[in-house]
């Protein structure tokens, strides 16, 4: 349950770029997770829910973009869609091959609610 | 408004984590991080390991536990300098953790410095901590279907090693089905089958080791 110490980090950065732009509140936090991360979205959620009351993300959508996983291979460049368990290239069965998608771990872009002037 | 922030979630743990790696690479000392389940032997095969680099090595392990003093103990008695972190119920160890770890040690004085994580297959796998080289230690015991469980761990290992092999009489641990398994997920890591307990394969895997402390020493030298 690590995905606890995850939420503070992107709580904590988007507090303080919602800080920086002097915003009264956190509508929507949007980030992009890989597949062959060890992080479960619904375990976000939860931690999300959790550790937001009282700070400027309270009531703050939190949306999650899953990334499959994708590789080439350094020696016949064939890219494929796979799962965490196979990594050896369907074509040529070698296993050096460079992961291009799914170790994501980002935070996009947040919506925040700037102070209305008159 | 929007803003656009685009960054890595751990940036924070990536960039300490780049500092600890420099701070190794100036002083010449490798460091290497043992992921394994609770149980695994990752003490034992880090003594196992420091009895035959001791002559060779100057050698410091820095231990990662939940809570309790019990693995530093148990590496001090053997005359090897440890420091204990306790996370306080952190599933794994961070950046800052090992930093202020190595603030502790006399890097000068090091060539090798060993990084026993919390017990735990799953939680350590997204935290950089600076090291040289990453293992997993698995041991029969837990069965030979853990790299289709923990695919992760096994994905990013730089060598795996395999221990309680004494014990494979004892128990229905596949050998052929687990190499398979791990080789489609990192067929670059070597397999170390050994007995920490006996010694028995022990020399083959410190081998692999001598070979990255060493290059590490040499390029603290040039610098």
């Amino acid at each position: 349950m690590h995905e606890m110490g995850i939420t503070a980090e992107v709580l904590s950065a988007v507090n303080d770029a919602a800080v920086k732009a002097g915003a009264v509140r956190v509508n929507l936090v949007r980030l992009t997770i890989g597949g062959l991360t060890a992080i479960m979205p619904d375990a976000l959620q939860f931690a999300w829910e959790a550790m937001t009351p009282g700070t400027l993300s309270e009531g703050a959508v939190l949306e999650v973009r899953e990334v499959g996983a994708r590789s080439r291979c350094l020696e016949c460049a064939t890219e494929w869609e796979h799962d965490q368990y196979d990594r050896l290239c369907p074509s040529c069965g070698s296993f050096a091959c460079e992961v291009l998608a799914g170790n994501e771990l980002r935070i996009d872009d947040v919506d925040v609610d700037l102070p209305e002037t008159t | 408004m929007e803003i656009d922030l685009s960054r890595p979630i751990l940036a924070r743990n990536d960039q300490l984590a780049s500092r600890n790696r420099e701070r190794l690479e100036a002083a010449g000392v490798f460091a290497l991080d043992v992921l394994a389940s609770p149980g695994a032997g990752k003490t034992t095969t880090i003594l196992a390991t420091a009895a035959l680099l001791r002559d060779r090595y100057r050698i410091a392990v820095i231990e990662g536990d939940i809570a309790s003093k019990v693995d530093a103990e148990k590496v001090k008695a053997h005359g090897i300098p440890a420091v204990q972190i306790n996370t306080g119920g952190a599933c794994h160890l961070e950046a800052d953790m090992i930093s202020r770890a190595l603030d502790a040690l006399p890097l000068a004085d090091l060539d090798l410095v060993i990084v026993e994580n919390v017990g735990n297959l799953v939680c350590p796998t997204e935290f950089d901590l600076g090291q040289g080289a990453r293992i997993v230690i698995l041991s029969v015991p837990e069965g030979d279907d853990k790299p289709l469980k923990y695919p992760q761990i096994f994905a990013l290992a730089d060598a795996i090693v395999l221990n309680k092999y004494d014990t494979m009489h004892v128990f229905d641990f596949d050998e052929a089905a687990f190499r398979d398994a791990v080789r489609h997920l990192n067929g670059g890591a070597p397999i170390f089958p050994i007995s920490a307990k006996t010694g028995e394969g022990v020399e083959a895997w410190v081998a692999w080791l001598s070979e990255r402390v060493d290059s590490a020493r040499d390029g603290g030298l040039q610098t």
